[in-house]
């Protein structure tokens, strides 16, 4: 459907939910400049935090609130023989670095590898209760915008506000647009959040919601769980969005009641009558809105090395006449490091990896899916397959469920928990010119090995690969 | 951090659209726990092979535009992962300007607390400066921060460019966010104290 463009009236008009958590954290506002905004939680992993510690010793700084801040080894760790010393000595000083600031900054939440709270940042966070409503929310992650299922306001952030953030537990930034984007109708049976997170950001394009943060509504949002939920909004970068958002309901509440970090009793009678004050009012307006059909959408994979060149997995990759004239040197490009050619279908292509996990696709739900997919099946004998859970909760869940029973039944090893394959800083890295399809969230060139060729595809799409070894219907 | 006013260079010219920070500064570059080093691996998987020699016809690697402080791109610049290396990276190489005729949010506010200006110019003027400089590699462009304005000094033709003045106050004068935080402390504290409590 056609975007509405519309413009924000003077009058007082009702607030969307952006704006009433927003509103609640502004601590001043620079003249003609940015907000100062106070961050409620803030996450830390080893890559894009020494930097900032650096700093804070530069400028003799402590961390104002060390409570506020949880810490957790994900983005350059091993999955396997996680109990035995890293072996690559730059990635064991980056995660020793990280311990050693741990305890020069006295940070009582730090979770090092193999530690029962250890796993991918965006995993452990709402697992652990981390994550509310209501929240103000940054990591040095683009991916922090998973936190927004929750209805927080929630995004990712470089290393010199990583530093602003430890220093003074507030953060200095513009604020953005709001867009809403509403799914009509209902899912069909086999399509995930992943396959309607892909739709979307083929129809946007990678910058189509720059300069937006992004609100989802509608029937299709409300039926989901809290984890396709988180998926959804974790993806929302990927069209540019500051940060993706659901107004958090009942699924949300009883998500989050009963974890460890998360309010109890008298505290939670509390809080939870003012979260069911966050949703955008009736006749709030919102600089942009989009609507889309749920029930359009079919499983997606991507063609291409960004992620919005994803399409239909019936359909073909575009003609290159059907590309405009600025683009085509890109999407040639694109192609040849991908090795498809323009028009072709990619249904029957065989692939040489599988990858389950990261912080879009490696929560129980996900592993569920696989599982349940591949239950009595085979593992393709030429695909190698890495299912790497998103956390060590996550891995005990697996076990608990009787999942891992299944996957090993199919040829299937599960692995330890990390970022692992997703940016493949560590050694789950796709050799050059292999195919794999990847749960994961960036099909850039390299990003899972130099030369590694990435199509992303939703959990069900990835099993359907691991077990028949082409690309194929789930 | 430096600051900055006015400054005339050659341009480098990257005419390729989204491109992201893993292309900018691979992962594989992010194990460092310092700032220093990344403009050696500034484009890493497009300007080397595999046994580290040089790829010949990538742009970083002809002589043609060495010793440019301005790296002129496609549009959608710097999307992708929030990484800061990228803007190391770029920095690091000896940039001091980005062109573009769109950047990606976070990278955008990584570039400007490093002391890099992302100088944002419509899509015509863009396509008209990469004409020129393929034609005439030695086409200089002139930034004014004060002026805010890029000109092309091959022609004289010249465009507005737009920047939060609060940020262009701290690159004239060289000061960060932290900075300007960090006096406002006591605010903070109250802020706590009287934080809507529910
Ligand atoms: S799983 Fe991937 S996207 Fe998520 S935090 Fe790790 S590296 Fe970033």
């Amino acid at each position: 459907m056609k975007p509405t463009q519309q413009t924000k009236p003077l009058s007082t008009q009702g607030k969307t939910l952006f704006d009433k958590i927003w509103d609640a954290h502004v601590v001043s506002s620079v003249e003609n400049g940015p907000t100062q905004l106070y961050i409620d939680r803030h996450f830390c992993h080893e890559v894009t935090s020494p930097q900032a510690f650096n700093g804070l010793r530069a400028r003799g700084l402590r961390v104002l609130r060390p409570d506020q801040t949880t810490m957790t080894a994900d983005h350059n760790t091993p999955t396997l023989h996680q109990d035995k010393p890293v072996k690559d000595p730059v990635s064991r000083h980056q995660l020793d670095t990280f311990a050693q600031n741990a305890s020069d900054f006295s940070m009582p939440l730090f979770y090092p590898l193999g530690h029962e709270k250890n796993g991918v940042v965006h995993i452990i966070g709402p697992e652990n209760g981390f994550t509310q409503p209501g929240m103000t929310i940054v990591c040095g992650d683009s991916h922090t915008s998973t936190h927004g299922a929750f209805g927080a306001i929630a995004f990712g952030i470089g290393t010199s506000e990583v530093e602003m953030v430890l220093a003074t537990q507030c953060i200095l930034q513009s604020r953005p647009k709001t867009m809403r984007i509403t799914f009509d109708g209902k899912l069909r049976p086999g399509v995930t959040s992943k396959d309607l997170a892909l739709y979307m950001i083929a129809e946007l394009t990678t910058g189509g919601a720059t300069g937006y943060f992004v609100e989802y509504a509608g029937e299709a949002i409300r039926k989901l769980s809290m984890e396709a939920r988180m998926t959804l909004c974790n993806l929302s970068i990927e069209m540019g969005a500051r940060g993706g958002m659901i107004a958090p309901d009942e699924t949300t509440f009883a998500y989050v009641k009963g974890r460890e970090f998360a309010p109890k009793g008298e505290e939670w009678e509390r809080k939870l009558a003012y979260w069911r004050t966050l949703k955008s009012d009736d006749d709030a307006v919102f600089d942009k809105e989009l609507r889309f059909d749920a029930a359009r959408i079919s499983p997606m994979i991507t063609y291409g090395t960004n992620p919005g060149m994803g399409m239909s997995i019936y359909e073909s990759i575009p003609a290159l006449e059907d590309v405009d004239e600025a683009g085509r040197i890109s999407f040639k490009k694109s192609l040849d490091y991908m090795g498809f050619r323009p028009g072709e279908k990619l249904l029957g292509k065989p692939i040489d990896y599988v990858f389950l996990g990261s912080c879009t696709n490696g929560r129980i739900e996900d592993f569920r899916l696989f599982a349940n997919y591949v239950k009595g099946k085979k593992k393709a004998s030429a695909v190698t397959a890495w299912l790497v859970p998103g956390s060590w909760k996550v891995r005990k869940q697996i076990e608990e469920e009787g999942l891992l029973d299944i996957l090993t039944e199919a040829g299937f090893e599960l692995r330890q928990p990390g970022c692992s394959a997703c940016l493949a800083m560590n050694d789950d890295k796709v050799p050059a010119g292999k195919y794999a399809v990847s749960t994961s969230n960036r099909n850039f060139e390299g990003r899972q090995g130099p030369g590694a060729r990435t199509i992303l595809a939703g959990p069900l799409v990835a099993a359907a690969a691991a077990v028949s070894g082409v690309i194929c219907e789930p | 951090m430096e600051k900055f006013s006015t400054l005339t260079s050659t341009v480098l010219p990257l005419p390729i659209e989204n491109v992201d920070t893993d292309q900018i500064i691979p992962a594989r570059f992010l194990k460092a726990t310092d700032k220093k080093g990344f403009g050696n691996n500034l484009f890493a998987d497009w300007r080397y092979n595999n046994d580290g020699s040089p790829k010949k016809d990538f742009v970083l690697n002809t002589p043609l535009y060495a010793g440019s402080k301005i790296l002129l791109a496609g549009k959608n610049f710097g999307s992708g992962s929030s990484r800061e290396h990228a803007a190391w990276a770029i920095v690091g190489y000896g940039f001091k300007v980005v062109v573009s005729s769109f950047f990606a949010d976070i990278f955008k506010n990584n570039a400007l607390n490093n002391g890099l200006l992302p100088v944002v110019i419509s899509p015509a003027f863009l396509a008209e400066i990469f004409a020129a400089v393929s034609k005439n590699p030695q086409t200089t462009l002139t930034v004014n921060l004060q002026e805010q304005t890029l000109t092309n000094n091959l022609d004289g033709k010249s465009e507005l460019f737009e920047i939060n003045p609060y940020k262009k106050d701290c690159l004239l004068r060289g000061l960060d966010d932290i900075d300007y935080l960090l006096s406002r402390k006591e605010l903070i504290e109250q802020y706590e104290k009287e934080r809507f409590k529910y």
